[in-house]
């Protein structure tokens, strides 16, 4: 399968990217590790006219302790997450996800945002960054502003991005001793979740799930059940309320509500809620 | 576009449409046709290869994307009089039946015991995760792939 033509521009900056991005539109659209992007464009399911592959601009890979946060740039591939001893002491939650994402050929290539950016509901990392109640950094023509994760995922594919934005930098609490939980049901070692659930407990309870509902999405029923002194299985009970989770090949709609509240009780016992 | 890459060892510039994918650059360019291509949809791994001493699956790479990189395919791996650890202990191991997923399996193999220096079975199984094989049932690819990382010369030269 062959994608659609398109133009290739490989911009030196992330301000030259923003300007590109500006003066084409939306036919342009930006490449990072292109593990979402080029599968689409091959079945054809995207065709834009211009891709702006910022995947050379190692400027934007980092990891870095920034007190009481650590700083990862966009450009981060999900390898150098999962294996970062920083990450693995700060965060584990994240890098232990990232270790389940795909295969390792997928995480040699895929970036931590294009992940997020990608805004799609099956995808690890959104629920991750929504459990911790990580930060997002977006540069734009008019300089750069931060979005919390609870305001990033709108809708199917989409995020609070702007066309001419590009996500730069993920900022995400440091989280040392927190108890913390991932689970992922799957049917085969490297496929995406069928529902996943991240949970992170430190004092308050944080916890998001994945391909429950149009968009990655914090599972608030849970959340405040669990604030209001309920246990592990009396919050599990919550897990989708409010929700409408997606009927596929994989499980019906009744099925991933099934799932969802077993996997959320593993999560929060896991995670040490009583 | 004009994209110079160095695979196996030597230079090579061409110019490529922007959507030419990497697999099919080795393939019908470079007519390295050791990389296989079996589900193009990112799938099976049969089209791994090595990028920047990295295991990546060539179908789900742009050919631009490459451009500037060091490239190993399948081809690249022996030295002039011997094969490579992982092929070796493939053949020893009857690692293979069709042969198809092979050079992709052992590409995957290569960086996988670059990468994680105490392999166990276990670890086998889930680092060749991205790569399927429709004959063996998988037990003496894993065999083979734990002898060599056994292997005191990882590398061939
Ligand atoms: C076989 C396979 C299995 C996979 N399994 C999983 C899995 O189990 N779990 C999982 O979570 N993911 C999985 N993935 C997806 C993988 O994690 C991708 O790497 C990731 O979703 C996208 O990152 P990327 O860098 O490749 O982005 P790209 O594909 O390059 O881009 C994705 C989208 O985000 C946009 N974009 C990218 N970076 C930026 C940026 N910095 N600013 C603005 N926009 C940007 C692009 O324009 C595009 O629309 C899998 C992928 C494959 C091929
Ligand atoms: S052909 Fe590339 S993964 Fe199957
Ligand atoms: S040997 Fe036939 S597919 Fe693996």
């Amino acid at each position: 399968m062959i994608p659609a033509a398109f133009d290739y521009q490989r911009p030196a900056s992330v301000d030259e990217a923003i300007r590109l991005l500006t003066d084409s539109g939306d036919e342009a659209k930006i490449l990072a590790g292109g593990h979402s992007l080029l599968p689409l464009m091959k079945l054809r399911l995207a065709a834009p006219s211009l891709l702006i592959d910022i995947g050379r601009l190692r400027d934007l890979s980092y990891i870095t302790d920034a007190g009481d946060h650590i700083a990862i740039g966009a450009l981060t591939r999900h390898h150098e997450v999962e294996t970062s001893s920083v990450l693995r002491a700060q965060v584990p939650l994240l890098a232990h996800a990232t270790s389940q994402v795909g295969d390792p050929q997928v995480r040699h290539r895929g970036t931590i945002g294009g992940s997020l950016a990608h805004g799609d509901p099956a995808s690890d990392l959104p629920a991750v960054c929504l459990a911790l109640g990580a930060t997002f950094t977006a540069a734009g023509p008019g300089g750069s502003r931060q979005i919390p994760a609870d305001d990033f995922f709108q809708g199917f594919l989409e995020t609070a991005l702007e066309p001419n934005e590009v996500l730069v930098e993920i900022s995400v609490p440091k989280v040392p001793d927190a108890g913390w939980s991932f689970q992922k049901f799957n049917r085969r070692a490297q496929d995406w979740a069928i529902v996943g659930v991240a949970a992170v407990h430190n004092g308050s309870t944080g916890v998001a799930l994945v391909n429950m509902a149009s968009t990655p999405v914090r599972a608030s029923s849970v959340e405040s059940a669990i604030a209001g002194g309920a246990s592990a299985g009396e919050a599990a009970a919550h897990a989708s309320d409010g929700l409408d989770p997606p009927a596929d090949l994989n499980a019906s709609t009744e099925y991933r509500r099934h799932l969802a509240e077993v996997l959320v009780r593993r999560a929060l016992q896991e995670a040490g809620v009583a | 576009m004009k994209i110079s890459v160095t695979v196996n060892g030597e230079k090579r510039d061409n110019e490529v449409e922007p959507r030419l994918l990497l697999v099919h650059y080795l393939r019908d360019v470079l007519a390295l046709t050791g990389t296989n291509v079996g589900c193009d949809t990112s799938s099976c791994g049969a089209c791994t290869i090595l990028l920047e001493g990295q295991s990546v699956k060539s179908c789900t790479v742009l050919a631009a994307q490459a451009d500037g990189a060091t490239i190993t395919t399948i081809e690249g791996l022996a030295g002039p009089d011997r094969m490579h650890p992982v092929q070796e202990a493939f053949r020893e191991h009857h690692g293979l039946q069709c042969g198809y997923c092979t050079p992709g399996m052992v590409m995957a193999a290569v960086s996988l015991i670059e990468e994680v220096p105490d392999l166990d079975e276990a670890k086998v199984r889930e680092g060749l995760e991205g790569n399927l094989c429709r004959c063996t049932g998988y037990h003496n690819i894993v065999k083979a792939v734990l002898a060599a990382a056994k292997t005191p010369a990882r590398s061939a030269s």
